[in-house]
């Protein structure tokens, strides 16, 4: 009798502890679509192991929308999402409500692109993992360079004239509507990441310094501002000052550019079947902005925080570990391209299998550019807009460079007033 | 007259014949109007009092989005503060005056066309004609398109290279090379009052319809015997009895163009030279995490929307007031 | 001459339609192209293919997206009519102190930008215990569609003959009954289109809408258009999104098309009234 209650109280004792222990985990991973599948596969995985539960909330496809909903959720403490998918310049924005992911992220860190660690930290303070990186990438015509037997733009000025070349000789076989060069001119973030590119690789800078200095109004600076305001109406249509993304594929991809800026997602994109393109494209890094320039895409990428009001913080911190542990990210690259942050992980044989490219994207990815969130912290917004702002002016021929970036030099100094934090 | 500007409150009393009830029955009557209004402004305070009070509030202090409970009063700075010699706040923003005057010019432009467009959508569904029904569904589909897809959609539409626009424009001979309509910031407020007039005019024209059913029909048979020129019928009894309900469309669209959001943003993001006054808020609140700044223009907003709806309340009343019914 | 005047009107009706239709019509043109297509410029469909619409359906419940959307909005309509109804007797034919200074305080709860009031608007979702609810977002809406009903209803009330209430209360009927009896069916065309354009602001709604919400099974249309992506972030998955917006137009097509009658019918009493 006495066993029979002891065994009873030990089942119940055991269903108790497992009811306490098994939990809904709640992320936002996606909106919906493929990068949906894969995310829920990546959860159901570590699901079936510990025994938790997890719910995915889909969130909107577009950026701001999506950081705007975090917002909300955050500044009123509502713990109805616990794991985060951000992008890398929110960290520093979002930071005072995400849990301190030191002491369990310190082991594997190490292993992270260094680049992707930076902008996961906030005042040293390491606050979500990376899961993913992208980086601005020129994507090119094959077939048109070997048509006008030109090599690959190792700077902005080969680039320039060898868009001119190809878009004037294209004009005169009859294509009216075909341009050298697209890329992201709308004011928006992007035209931050493709303005930060231009300058950096004339070693004009990142606008704002490691040590949070601002250090935009500089002749570099200018002379890559110049260069790209250039471009608009001659090798780019005039159109660009409000092209995101997609409106830059499509030129290309209907065949109608020579050369691209655009982010990885492109190239799966331009070599699918429905493509005009279709195994006529390359990829290399940007050039660089003379000479003595260097190679510079922006990074890009997402990471995964908890949430600070998360009533189940530590499960859900090794739902974090888990995705962004090796296993997964290989996963994640080979099923859904996902470029890793993991940087073993680029001379995998099975990824470079189902991605061809992967190798061509390392140096990119360990050389890109990253945008001044960490020097800036809950300031980067306020910077970037000053700048895609200053910049779209120039671009579209309202103020010239020198000038505007006196301007914005003025104005960020002002925001800065107070310090960075 | 029956009618009168919709505040003035000159809508006559009923009268009641009999002297002892009539004041029993107006007391009784004012009983009933306070219970009849008591739900709407329980509902009105209840959903509405808070966030209102609370952004007029925090307008006042330097609350951010980061850590909301940790805020503190600081007066009127966040409107015009001076501050080691220079003037800070948003009335010394060019950028917050800028997107003032987009957004009245904005306002003018596309209230305007949307008033005599819908005038004139609303006197062709008024008559009878084979196929009105179909007619009334078909301008209302530009508004039952949620916004955030339609403005989208337009953002497609008028592109420089692959849109269709241009490409029509191009096939009609109207234009002679693609216009980046878009990545201008005078053709993109144009593009802007376009795809509003696309969007509302049915709102007006249903509106303005709703009145003009609403008319006594034997004038217009009292008109058409005396052979008056239905351009005069228009003008000296049509259009001043349907003025009251004209003037609450045009105060409606007004507070919605006044405060146009998403079709701007969608069409030319946070761009400076195009930004309305809710999209600058919008940058200051959400962007720029300035609950204090963004809660200061939003009540500028407040302000500036009820000094418009004011204005055009008196505009209408002398107006109104001239009629010699 | 009057077959000119015939022909003119009959070119303006076509003009108008077809400006009200074409963006309509290229939504339907995407809707049955996918990829690359989205570059490129048809005026007419080339195939008939619905793979983008069992793709909405397929994706997300899309169906129940569609059914949250007519719940709420249909509420939003029902009440704003009820209460704006009975306001508007009162603010239309009834003189009494504070009228207009009720009036414009109702009209300013339209003059804050909805961005303004959302984060005061979601803890107050939250302390009534109502968010990822429907009833949270009915709340919501009303504060967007309730001023505007007012307002309108109120107008036309008070352009209504004064003679026409005076028999019923010397009848003796109560304000209730008058409002009822007497009100009601005349005031049915501006009723009508009122709640139909309260109807379409409700189902336009966006923002408290994804705010307020959190689940796919509680979300109304248009977060869950905007939800909608391809196989990465950056790719806009145009078809399905032009497939999505045809679907939900078309519950408020059938709406007008229903309405139709009472609208007319609206007419007739309206005009015998005179």
């Amino acid at each position: 009798m006495s066993r029979l209650i002891a065994s009873l109280a030990a089942a119940a004792g055991l269903l108790a502890t497992t009811s306490a222990r098994a939990v809904e985990i709640s992320i936002s991973c996606s909106a919906l679509g493929k990068e949906y599948e894969i995310c829920k596969q990546g959860v159901d995985a570590w699901a079936a192991r510990t025994g938790n539960t997890v719910k995915i909330v889909s969130t909107p496809n577009s950026a701001t929308e999506r950081l705007a909903l975090f917002q909300q959720l955050l500044a009123a403490g509502a713990g109805d999402i616990d794991v985060f998918q951000i992008d890398v310049v929110w960290t520093g924005t979002l930071g005072n409500h995400l849990l301190d992911l030191t002491a369990k992220g310190q082991a594997v860190i190490g292993d992270h692109l260094p680049a992707m660690v930076e902008t996961s930290r906030v005042e040293g303070k390491l606050m979500a993992i990376p899961w993913f990186a992208d980086a601005g990438l020129l994507y090119y015509r094959k077939d048109l360079l070997d048509k006008y037997k030109r090599p690959v733009p190792e700077t902005w000025a080969d680039l320039t004239e060898t868009a001119r070349l190809i878009q004037d000789g294209e004009r005169k076989e009859g294509k009216g509507e075909f341009w050298g060069y697209t890329w992201q001119g709308r004011a928006y973030e992007g035209l931050t990441t493709n303005a930060l590119e231009w300058v950096a690789s004339h070693n004009g800078g990142t606008i704002v310094d490691e040590k949070g200095e601002v250090t935009i109004e500089n002749p570099k600076a200018a002379e890559a501002l110049k260069t790209a305001a250039g471009w608009v109406g001659t090798i780019t249509p005039e159109g660009v000052l409000n092209y995101t993304e997609e409106e830059a594929r499509g030129i290309f991809q209907a065949g109608n550019a020579a050369f691209m800026r655009n982010w990885p997602y492109a190239w799966a994109l331009a070599q699918g079947g429905d493509s005009a393109i279709k195994d006529k494209v390359g990829i290399a890094p940007l050039p660089k902005g003379g000479a003595d320039g260097r190679h510079a895409g922006t990074l890009g990428g997402q990471l995964l925080a908890v949430s600070k009001y998360s009533k189940n913080r530590d499960t859900a911190t090794d739902l974090v570990m888990y995705l962004t542990g090796e296993a997964e990210q290989k996963r994640r690259a080979v099923e859904g391209s996902f470029n890793p942050t993991i940087v073993s992980l680029y001379s995998d044989t099975d990824i470079a299998r189902a991605n061809p490219f992967i190798g061509d994207l390392v140096d990119v990815f360990s050389n890109a550019v990253a945008r001044p969130a960490t020097a800036t912290g809950q300031n980067y917004n306020k910077v970037s807009t000053e700048f895609f702002n200053a910049v779209h002016q120039v671009l579209s021929k309202k103020s010239d460079p020198a000038q505007a970036l006196s301007r914005l030099d003025r104005d960020l100094k002002r925001i800065k007033r107070n310090g960075w934090q | 007259m029956i009618m009168s500007g919709a505040v003035a409150g000159a809508g006559a009393p009923v009268q009641v014949t009999g002297r002892g009830r009539r004041s029993s029955l107006t007391r009784s009557r004012i009983r009933a109007a306070w219970l009849f209004i008591a739900p709407s402004l329980i509902v009105v305070a209840l959903i509405a009092g808070w966030p209102l009070a609370r952004t007029i509030w925090f307008s006042f202090t330097d609350a951010s989005l980061d850590a909301l409970g940790d805020y503190a009063f600081i007066g009127l700075e966040n409107y015009l503060a001076h501050d080691d010699g220079g003037w800070f706040g948003i009335l010394a923003e060019p950028d917050w005056w800028h997107s003032v005057w987009n957004t009245l010019w904005f306002t003018a432009v596309s209230v305007s066309l949307e008033t005599v467009l819908g005038m004139v959508v609303a006197l062709i569904l008024n008559a009878a004609f084979p196929g009105r029904g179909l007619m009334r569904a078909i301008i209302l589909i530009p508004w039952a398109i949620p916004t955030i897809v339609s403005a989208k959609m337009w953002n497609w539409m008028l592109h420089d290279q692959f849109g269709v626009i241009n490409d029509l424009l191009l096939r009609l001979g109207l234009i002679a090379a693609p216009v980046p309509w878009t990545a201008n910031a005078d053709t993109a407020l144009w593009a802007a009052v376009m795809v509003d007039v696309w969007k509302h005019t049915s709102f007006m024209a249903l509106l303005i319809l709703a009145a003009l059913q609403m008319l006594p029909q034997d004038i217009y048979e009292a008109a058409k015997v005396d052979g008056v020129s239905p351009v005069r019928v228009f003008v000296r009894v049509t259009l001043p009895l349907i003025k009251p309900a004209l003037l609450v469309a045009v105060i409606f669209r007004s507070l919605d163009a006044l405060r146009v959001f998403d079709l701007i943003y969608v069409l030319t993001s946070n761009a400076k030279e195009t930004a309305s006054m809710s999209v600058y808020a919008r940058q200051q609140l959400v962007d720029f995490q300035e609950v204090g700044l963004g809660s200061a223009a939003a009540t500028l907003i407040f302000l500036i929307i009820a000094l418009v709806v004011v204005i055009t309340l008196a505009a209408g009343r002398v107006r109104l007031g001239e009629d010699p019914r | 001459m009057k077959r000119l005047a015939r022909a003119g009107f009959w070119l303006l009706v076509i003009a108008i339609a077809l400006f009200a239709l074409f963006p309509f019509y290229y939504a339907v043109v995407s809707s049955f192209r996918s990829g690359s297509d989205l570059f490129t410029i048809a005026y007419r469909p080339e195939r008939f293919d619905l793979s983008n619409y069992v793709a909405v359906f397929e994706r997300q419940p899309f169906g129940r997206n569609i059914l949250n959307s007519v719940l709420v909005s249909g509420s939003v309509v029902a009440l704003s009519l009820g209460l704006g109804i009975t306001a508007a007797y009162a603010f239309g034919r009834i003189a009494f102190r504070g009228r207009s200074l009720l009036l414009m305080t109702i009209l300013a709860v339209s003059m804050f930008p909805q961005v303004a009031v959302l984060a005061g608007m979601f803890e107050l979702i939250r302390a009534f215990g109502l968010y990822n609810t429907l009833p949270g977002l009915i709340l919501a809406n009303l504060m967007l569609t309730l001023p505007f009903t007012v307002w309108v209803l109120t107008t036309f009330m008070r352009e209504l003959p004064k003679e026409i209430e005076e028999a019923a209360f010397v009848d003796g009927a109560t304000p209730w009954i008058v409002v009822r009896r007497v009100f009601l069916p005349l005031m049915a065309p501006a009723a009508v289109t009122t709640g139909l354009l309260a109807f379409i602001v409700s189902w336009n709604e966006f923002l408290f809408a994804l705010t307020f919400t959190l689940t796919n099974e509680r979300r109304t249309v248009p977060p869950a258009i905007a939800l909608m992506s391809g196989s990465t972030a950056y790719e806009l998955p145009w078809g399905t999104i032009m497939a999505g917006s045809v679907v939900v137009t078309i519950p408020i097509i059938a709406l007008v098309l229903v309405f139709q009658r009472k609208i007319v019918a609206g007419l007739t009493a309206g005009a015998v009234k005179g």
